[in-house]
């Protein structure tokens, strides 16, 4: 399979050209803009991390080692599609077009979190595994149905392809050739379990077959491949050809949570030590060092800018209004019901807790 | 409590250890796999990784890979697998990783789990434990949090157990193991790491079915179960304070409900305050009120209260602690039946 499949890569780990026949697109303003996103989210990642430890946010999902098929995936769509992402794809989200302060309110636990962007069609993490795929197809059905030309992607890990959600998602997008995007993100684990274990096929990639869809497998490592895979996919979709299976092969650099211990099923030390061989956004460095794109002052010009629009989203989560009980009861219907606005009344009585 | 025999001897004879709940029920796993072959553990990360709350800790390395198994990441897969190893003389006992995502296995449980003896006339019985921390209050994310007992409560063919002590959390996982038909063992995560308690070492059981009373009084009777427990005890100590005394039941069992224990306090108290974490329609708390009308309505001296989750999905955890029942809502709702 993995011959029926070959990884599509257009830059290789040192940051050489391996596929010529892209050669055109790899321009040095393309460069800059993934470069420029990549960093961006790694720097919120790390961040992430360490508000996590200061208990200033709850649990945190980190995502390094995956930014290249992140970005890579998101800066494909156009700005009416939809993306629909885990709790593993803020990175993605923040990409296409989610807002900071929202996001960070999410990890700390805010209702006001889960509010989508104010600019895209961009769902709330989803975190039952796989649980979206078929509102992925639903969504790019109802873009069909109305006659536009709009897709969909959704996201989704390894461990996700065991659920039935996931095979149901994809027969249902296959048979009525709705335009999505079905973008795995492999990274060899499911918090615990190796992909080895997870099932015996020996690509994901396959799986795209059992449902006449089409699939590619791609280095999810490599930015450009990403990009570009994700690019034709949507073409395809929005020329009436149906869903397609995308497979980045990639790795999670990190623990599943901050409150997961890595070290307790892999060598984690041996993650660690081969991060910077194979670091995408080092891959893409190198690359712009070779292709005379590299300009450390626009480097040094864009971290503080990054650096500033997290602190200043950090910032605001921070000083967000304090919760409101009331929140929690006025959005399950449009109306409330009797026992919702019941109960709502006897907790405002009682003043909630102290 | 009324102590059997062999548990009363387990007690003053047997070595006990000092444990939490979830070295209580990691104990009881430990026991039952040394006993009985035809036990084995299956679930997401339960192997290696000794589950994301380490209740299987150290049980694969024991008992190996074919004992503690790594399943794919498919509730309904895993549920349904345990289902065949059920029919075929094994005795799975299945770990869903949260309360809040066995949903995928809401189909397995619904139409198979609860039915298997009755379609078969009793030819087939499934006995098989699925295990399954839940609750809110411990600041997990989305859907980690749910408490939806009464679901399975609801579901003829599967027996609901929940406890909310070490001492119990070991008995009854035992006991759920031993019994012949399926149970749903839920595990209050809130109290996963506690306080600690004598357990016994050996192999002893608590009885499915039956509540305790933890605490005895006279003018109110406060039910409540799993993460509920200290919360209802706070209160009830607070009472005790001003002049109130409660019986306090943990009902440790919430189908079959143990109807003795409820309504033999009821009938000395005369008053009810229900409390639990779930939403409050179609809680097990409406079933509990039914009881109660049907045994003692006669006795009451006041309208029943329950105190409970909110007929809303479970907040993100900013919120968690207001979605919660309270000491001071139990307190309340004490106050209130007293002063009917
Ligand atoms: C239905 C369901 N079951 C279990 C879980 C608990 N859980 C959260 S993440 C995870 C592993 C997911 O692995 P994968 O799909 O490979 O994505 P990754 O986390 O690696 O991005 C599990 C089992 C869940 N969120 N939903």
């Amino acid at each position: 399979m993995k011959v029926r499949y070959p990884l599509f890569q257009i830059i290789d780990k040192d940051g050489n050209l391996t596929n010529q026949k892209y050669e055109d697109k790899l321009t040095g303003d393309k460069a800059k803009l993934l470069y420029y996103h990549m960093t961006r989210i790694r720097t919120y990642d790390q961040k992430g991390v360490a508000l996590q430890r200061q208990g200033r946010i709850g649990t945190y999902v980190p995502f390094a080692g995956q930014e290249a098929s992140q970005v890579g995936s998101a800066l494909a769509l156009a700005d009416d599609d939809w993306m629909f992402p885990t709790y593993r794809d803020h990175g993605a989200s923040l990409t296409f077009g989610a807002d900071l302060d929202r996001m960070l309110l999410h990890w700390n636990g805010r209702m006001e979190g889960c509010l989508p962007s104010r600019k895209k069609n961009i769902l709330p993490a989803s975190i039952p595994i796989a649980t979206h795929l078929p509102h992925a197809a639903g969504a790019a059905m109802a873009e069909t149905y109305k006659g536009t030309n709009n897709a969909a992607i959704a996201y989704f890990g390894d461990g996700a392809t065991s659920e039935g959600d996931f095979h149901e998602g994809l027969n249902i997008a296959s048979v009525f050739k709705a335009p999505v995007v079905f973008f795995n993100q492999n990274n060899g684990f499911a918090i615990s379990l190796p992909v080895e274990r997870q099932m015996n096929s020996e690509t994901i990639v396959q799986k795209s077959e059992a449902y006449g869809i089409q699939g590619v497998r791609v280095d999810g490592m490599d930015v450009f491949a990403v990009h570009i895979a994700v690019q034709e996919a949507l073409e395809r979709a929005r020329n009436g050809e149906g869903p397609t299976l995308i497979e980045a092969v990639t790795i999670r650099f990190g623990a599943h949570t901050t409150a997961d211990d890595p070290s307790k099923y892999r060598d984690q030390e041996k993650i660690n030590r081969m991060r910077d061989e194979v670091d995408p956004i080092l891959r893409l460095e190198r690359f712009m060092t070779m292709n005379g794109m590299w300009d450390e002052e626009w480097v040094k010009q864009i971290n503080a800018v990054i650096k500033d629009e997290i602190n200043t989203a950090i910032e605001a989560m921070e000083s967000y209004k304090k919760p409101d009980v009331a929140i929690m009861f006025d959005h399950v219907f449009e109306k409330p019901t009797w026992t919702i606005e019941q109960q709502r009344q006897n907790l405002l009585r009682v003043g909630g807790r102290k | 409590m009324v102590m059997s025999k062999e548990l009363a001897e387990s007690r003053s004879a047997v070595k006990t250890n000092s444990l939490t709940v979830i070295q209580a029920i990691n104990n009881g796993l430990n026991v039952m796999l040394g006993k009985d072959k035809h036990t084995l553990i299956l679930g997401e990360d339960v192997g290696k990784n000794g589950g994301v709350f380490r209740a299987t800790d150290g049980l694969q390395e024991k008992f190996g890979e074919n004992r503690v198994v790594d399943t794919p990441l498919s509730e309904a897969g895993f549920v349904g697998a345990a289902v065949g190893m059920a029919f075929n003389g094994l005795r799975p006992i299945v770990e869903i990783q949260f309360l809040g995502f066995i949903y995928p296995a809401f189909e397995q449980i619904a139409t198979h789990v609860t039915r298997t003896r009755t379609r078969t006339l009793g030819h087939y019985n499934l006995q098989m434990v699925i295990r399954a921390p839940y609750g809110s209050g411990v600041r997990s994310p989305e859907i980690h949090s749910d408490s939806v007992e009464a679901f399975f409560a609801h579901m003829p063919g599967i027996k609901v157990v929940c406890p909310s002590n070490a001492y119990d959390a070991k008995g009854l996982l035992i006991a759920a193991i031993e019994d012949p038909d399926p149970v749903l063992f839920l595990e209050p995560m809130r109290l996963y790491r506690g306080k600690r308690e004598d357990v016994p070492e050996a192999k002893y059981s608590v009885e499915l079915g039956k509540g305790k009373l933890v605490e005895q009084g006279d003018d109110v009777t406060v039910l409540a179960w799993g993460a509920m427990m200290p919360v209802a005890l706070t209160a009830t100590e607070q009472m005790r304070q001003h002049g109130i005394t409660c019986d306090v039941i943990d009902l440790r069992t919430l189908y079959p409900l143990d109807k003795d224990i409820i309504s033999e306090s009821v009938q000395k108290t005369g008053r009810v305050v229900i409390v639990h974490e779930g939403h409050e329609t179609g809680g097990v708390g409406s079933e509990i009120i039914s009881i109660i009308n049907n045994t003692s309505f006669l006795y009451l001296r006041a309208p029943m209260e329950r105190v409970t989750g909110f007929d809303v999905p479970v907040p993100l955890f900013a919120l968690e602690n207001d979605y919660l029942p309270t000491p001071e809502r139990v307190s309340q709702a004490i106050r209130k039946v007293v002063n009917f």
